[in-house]
């Protein structure tokens, strides 16, 4: 009862995993583009989420480095120059007249400048900043500790999360933004830096002050923040994912 | 299927004696697996993609990639793909570098479209497979192991006894003129067979989940004694991808070994768990 020869039999086997590989490819991409499969997918955030909150004290600290081994050439990505005619004359007056604006739910809003910023508390630390692409440079950052910052100007009850706006529009003039919650805001490492390698944070990387948040992917460090907006929920900004990659498909928690 | 005989004991059909030789759990973990390791490859190589070099270390620095997958355009205008691993380099146009898009037209990618999840270039979509993925992958295994080792698969099935490790210099030669054990000894995994189950389950599978985990930034604060085993960040990235091919390797003899010791037989013993044993000569 067996009269097919091998050949054809391994003529079908191929034939049938061709079919199925492509059925398989074009079956993904349509299953990629459907939205109730994307949020099907994004179940996984949740749970990784969830997981690595429990792995992670709300204090335990993303590992420092030290000075040798500094990135000799720190990448910078994203937006590195910024085609606006206030922040171009912010960068002429070296940050002078610029002034943080925090407001939103919290007491007592303020406006900050890059000086009163220096005088709050600050840390300096040497860590590891990890590309969502998939690289990864060292840097030493010296900046404002954000928890110092918050008790200062003090959050009312609904604060949950700290919506950063940014100076700059990604491409097709979208602003940039992000948000982090509580839980990283108040973390020791959490700082708006000033300055990176021992010298006033640069243009590419940001000036005059960015995010640092080490227990996550880079694009959560905004740079060219111009003000911090307390909130219950970022439901109502941008495409309301809570941050300008996040609107695109990105994780809002960037911790893998 | 009750009607080719089931028994453990065995029951002579057609010429041959069946056994019942997967269990459900393995058989439906092993399916769940071939899945799970299809999407987390192909979307792991659209992740790859994104970054298409690897380093050692912490850093990622330029001129320092052990692998690096580009295209470069010649003095003439002409453009390439180039694949480098440490000092060499090697045309790879229209496979790794360079190849064609949906459109049907060449252009820079690192692995080609047909290898990637989703086929288009696309990260953040890669990512939300990937890590869907990878919490079925490793739920999946930790079932699988839990029982294997509760029911005794593992110690039963899958480690060599002695006798058959004296045997081992045999059972290579007989592999590689592609004779298999019949009779009595097919019931069984042959020496080969367990050994390579035992590293991929105990040793190939743990690792590729380790390093891929020792690439998050939150578990590096979390257990930051993984990064010192890894020996860096850019170092689990790249052990992750050599699990990977490792993973790919055993899969390729896998599916060979299936194909050529009796594909029908095999693909029924994991779908029904019925194995046809050939009588012996």
């Amino acid at each position: 009862m067996n009269p097919i020869p091998n050949l054809s039999r391994r003529k079908f086997l191929t034939r049938i995993s061709a079919a199925g590989s492509a059925l398989l490819l074009g079956g993904c991409d349509r299953l990629s583009q459907s939205p109730t499969f994307r949020d099907f997918l994004n179940m996984a955030e949740g749970a990784t989420q969830k997981l690595q909150r429990l792995a992670l004290s709300s204090r335990s600290l993303a590992r420092e480095y030290t000075e040798a081994d500094l990135s000799a050439n720190f990448k910078a990505n994203g937006s590195t120059n910024i085609d606006d005619e206030a922040y171009k004359a912010h960068v002429r007056e070296s940050f002078a007249n610029w002034r943080l604006k925090i407001d939103g739910l919290v007491e007592r809003p303020a406006e900050l400048s890059l000086e009163e910023l220096r005088r709050l508390p600050a840390r300096a630390q040497i860590t590891r900043h990890d590309c969502v692409e998939g690289w990864s440079a060292i840097g030493k950052w010296k900046g404002a500790q954000l928890s110092q910052l918050l008790q200062t100007v003090g959050l009312k009850p609904k604060a949950r999360y700290l919506v950063l706006h940014c100076a700059d529009s990604f491409g097709l003039g979208a602003p940039y933004y992000e948000s982090i919650d509580l839980i990283d805001a108040f973390h020791p490492q959490t700082i708006l830096a000033y300055e990176m390698n021992d010298a006033a944070l640069a243009v590419p990387h940001g000036a005059p002050i960015r995010l640092r948040v080490e227990r996550q992917l880079g694009y959560k460090q905004a740079k060219y923040i111009m003000r911090i907006d307390v909130v219950s929920t970022f439901a109502m900004i941008g495409s309301g994912r809570g941050g300008f990659w996040e609107d695109r498909g990105y994780e809002w928690y960037a911790g893998i | 299927m009750d009607a080719q005989g089931s028994d453990a004991n065995g029951k002579r059909v057609d010429g041959g004696e069946f056994v019942y030789r997967h269990t459900l759990l393995v058989r439906a973990t092993h399916w769940v697996n071939v899945l799970c390791l299809l999407i987390l490859l192909m979307s792991g190589l659209q992740i790859f993609n994104a970054h298409p070099k690897l380093y050692f270390g912490n850093r990622s620095d330029p001129e320092q990639e052990v692998l690096a997958i580009r295209a470069v355009q010649e003095p003439d205008g002409t453009v390439t793909g180039q694949t480098t691993i440490g000092n060499l380099s090697f045309d790879t146009t229209g496979v790794l570098g360079l190849s064609k898009g949906e459109g049907g037209e060449l252009e820079s990618r690192g692995f080609p479209s047909w290898l990637t999840l989703p086929s288009y270039r696309d990260l953040s979509t890669g990512r939300r497979w990937h890590f869907f993925f990878a919490w079925l992958f490793v739920l999946n295994g930790l079932l699988y192991l839990g029982y294997s080792l509760w029911s005794g698969h593992l110690r039963r099935d899958l480690v060599p006894t002695g006798p058959q490790l004296k045997h081992i210099g045999h059972d290579i030669v007989e592999h590689v003129k592609l004779r298999f054990p019949k009779g009595e000894e097919s019931k069984r995994y042959n020496v080969l067979q367990k050994l390579a189950y035992l590293a991929v389950v105990l040793l190939l599978l743990p690792l590729v989940i380790l390093s891929g985990l020792t690439m998050s930034p939150g578990l590096n604060a979390a257990f930051p004694f993984m990064l010192d085993f890894f020996g860096g960040r850019q170092s689990a990235r790249t052990i992750h991808f050599l699990c990977a091919t490792g993973i790919v390797l055993f899969v390729i003899v896998h599916v060979a070994m299936v194909l050529l010791s009796g594909v029908w037989n095999n693909l029924r013993s994991m779908i029904t768990g019925h194995y046809r044993i050939e009588p012996a000569e």
